[in-house]
């Protein structure tokens, strides 16, 4: 209940008052706002002539309530359940590198169980010289470590092989987030159980309703692994894995098993439902590749974009977009207009990670005219990311993982954007 | 203050602090041992291949029928034909190079014990682990009866389970992982033979896009 004292009651009150506007029950403050000019100049805002709320009105702050339309979407028609369904990042909407927890695309096997890290334990054991147990206060007596690193569903892309179908950045490309983590590495728990010298797989396992598995090789686990409890400086997000989740640099998110209670160390991996039914790639001659874990280099125009049509006739715009790459860091991203004719080299924002979303900018003057927009990133590993026909060409129309093709935006002459393929 | 005397003192100075570690140990110390009654709870993966984790138990195609019918049909179909949009079980075999490529049991997956693996830790959906070693082995018979690959009216254990050779047992590509299997094009001017030309542009008519307003 409000009080007759309380700011945001007044300020309803007021704002009624003076604006002579309709209060419709449920609806927002900033929609009574929006009509009108009573905020513009030569008037005084509305906000300035009263008092905001104050430090207790939101022990946990939320987004602006006029940002509602920044949020995850799913598609309703891709699977059988909600629980055992993905989620897409509202690319479009998001500025930088950095992912914000609450608009990380969310894949669930099982839903999102509802852990107490009080009662979490990750048991490592195996091919060990001690299986152990730990708890939460365990693994953060470790060394640390915090990392930022993008993370892809090597499905991001999938609807996408035989056509294009999604009009919107959300869908063709947002199964990607990008944040900073931090744990233990994983080498550093493996150095703790003594790791025995047959051992070339790991196991990793969630606590989830799937009990979601993963054979992962161990030079990778001694590589550059993380068994990570933070995301973006605080506790992991319950549909991003808390309070325990793997983070395995530039791999297919598959692998970054989320809710971890166990890693099993063994001398050849297990071929678990999500490595031989699902995540395995179709070749056209019928057979499949495997364990194909990196995810390759990958980009696209985030503006203008379906969502983010050029609304302003003639002129200047701004390209912007996203690069990554799981095997290093973006070395370059080049721009065409005229559906691949010919290149420019965007400028990349700093900081470039390895593994790490790199934010690409390319002025535009707009004369009107239709255009076919890409962005192609290379890394410093030499890959340059490929055309959807050369992609196609290899693997075919239905391998359904890892599609990481150039992306078509065909910029119309009344600035609408649509999602195309040429050839 | 001699020399060595202020030597002293600095040392002196340095043993009174706390110590600063200068070199991560080995081992912390961090973490319980855990017991062989806490592994064999938590133990439950079943390696495809060779069977490996198997627990001792058997089953049978006509109880696997009845725990089929009542457990899983639902989702799956009568025949494991998958109802709506839950997956297909059985069927499709000869369908990987086609067009519209069915993956199945019996078309796709590799191993019988793989089968045991995922139906005990993830089936049914929204009720995992509730079936007994019995009762999974049972499910897999059916299972696999559906497909042809084993008999009506033969128990189904560890051992006949890890002799089951499925029918793309052998349709998954060895090796390792074969990309970067596209070659690098970095032209940047005049980089095409011929004007591009649209393949694809229905995205905005078909209507499978869901609708971008937020949720009131």
């Amino acid at each position: 209940m409000t009080s007759p004292n309380d700011p945001s009651r007044r300020r309803f009150l007021t704002s009624s008052a003076i604006g002579g506007l309709t209060l419709v029950a449920g609806a927002g403050v900033g929609e009574a706002m929006a009509a009108g000019d009573d905020n513009l100049p030569p008037n005084v805002p509305e906000w300035m002539k009263t008092l905001g709320p104050g430090v207790t009105a939101n022990p946990y702050g939320n987004p602006s309530a006029y940002e509602k339309n920044t949020i995850r979407r799913n598609v309703p028609w891709l699977t059988a359940t909600e629980e055992s369904s993905i989620n897409f990042t509202p690319l479009h909407e998001l500025d930088g590198i950095i992912t914000p927890s609450g608009l990380c695309f969310e894949r669930h096997h099982g839903g999102v169980p509802d852990i107490d890290p009080e009662q979490h334990r990750l048991m490592i054991h195996g091919l060990v010289d001690r299986p152990l147990i730990f708890t939460m206060a365990d693994l953060m007596r470790f060394p640390s470590v915090s990392r930022i690193h993008f993370l892809e569903c090597p499905a991001n892309g999938g609807m996408e092989w035989k056509g294009a179908q999604m009009a919107g950045v959300q869908f063709s490309h947002g199964m990607v987030h990008c944040c900073e983590w931090t744990g233990v590495k994983l080498s550093t728990l493996l150095a703790e159980v003594g790791v025995k010298k047959s051992a070339k797989w790991i196991l990793a396992e969630g606590a989830d309703a799937a009990a979601m598995t993963r054979s992962i090789p161990l030079a990778k686990a001694m590589d550059d692994i993380i068994v990570c409890y933070s995301q973006n400086g605080e506790r992991i997000r319950p549909e991003n894995g808390y309070p325990l989740r793997l983070l395995v640099p530039g791999w297919e998110g598959n692998v970054n098993i989320k809710w971890l209670r166990r890693i099993k160390v063994g001398d050849q991996p297990w071929h678990h439902r999500e490595e031989t039914s699902k995540y395995t790639d179709l070749m056209p001659d019928g057979k499949a590749r495997q364990f194909t874990f990196v995810q390759e280099a990958n980009s696209v125009i985030t503006s203008p974009c379906p969502e983010k049509p050029l609304k302003h006739g003639k002129g200047f715009y701004e390209i912007r977009g996203i690069a990554w790459s799981g095997y290093g860091r973006i070395k370059k991203v080049d721009i065409s207009t005229d559906g691949g004719m010919n290149w420019r080299s965007a400028e990349l924002q700093g900081p470039v990670l390895s593994r790490c979303l790199t934010r690409f900018r390319l002025p535009l003057q707009w004369d009107g005219r239709p255009l076919l927009l890409q962005s192609r990133a290379a890394d410093d590993s030499g890959y340059v990311q490929p055309s959807i026909e050369a992609l196609r060409k290899v693997r075919g129309f239905n391998s359904i993982y890892h599609k990481n093709s150039i992306h078509t935006w065909r910029v119309r002459p009344d600035g609408e954007v649509e999602n195309v393929q040429i050839a | 203050m001699s020399r060595s005397l202020k030597a002293l003192a600095i040392l002196l100075a340095l043993a009174a602090m706390p110590a600063l570690a200068q070199d991560k140990p080995k081992r912390f110390g961090f973490g319980t041992a855990a017991t062989a009654e806490q592994i064999a709870g938590w133990n439950i993966d079943v390696r495809g291949p060779d069977g490996a984790g198997l627990p001792p138990g058997k089953g049978n195609v006509a109880a696997g029928e009845e725990l089929y019918m009542a457990q899983c049909s639902a989702c799956h179909g009568e025949f494991g034909e998958g109802a709506g949009r839950y997956p297909e079980l059985i069927g499709g075999r000869g369908t990987l190079k086609s067009d519209d490529p069915r993956k199945t049991i019996d078309s796709y997956w590799p191993h019988g014990p793989g089968l045991y693996d995922y139906i005990f830790r993830a089936m049914p959906f929204g009720a995992p682990q509730s079936l007994s070693h019995d009762e999974v082995y049972s499910i897999v018979a059916w299972l696999l009866n559906q497909g042809d690959l084993w008999p009506a009216d033969k128990e189904l254990d560890a051992a006949a389970l890890r002799a089951i050779k499925l029918p793309n047992r052998d349709g998954f590509i060895a090796g390792g992982d074969p990309r970067p299997d596209v070659k690098p094009d970095t032209c940047m001017t005049n980089c095409r033979k011929a004007p591009p030309k649209i393949t694809s542009d229905l995205a905005a008519r078909l209507g499978v896009t869901p609708s971008q307003k937020a949720a009131d």
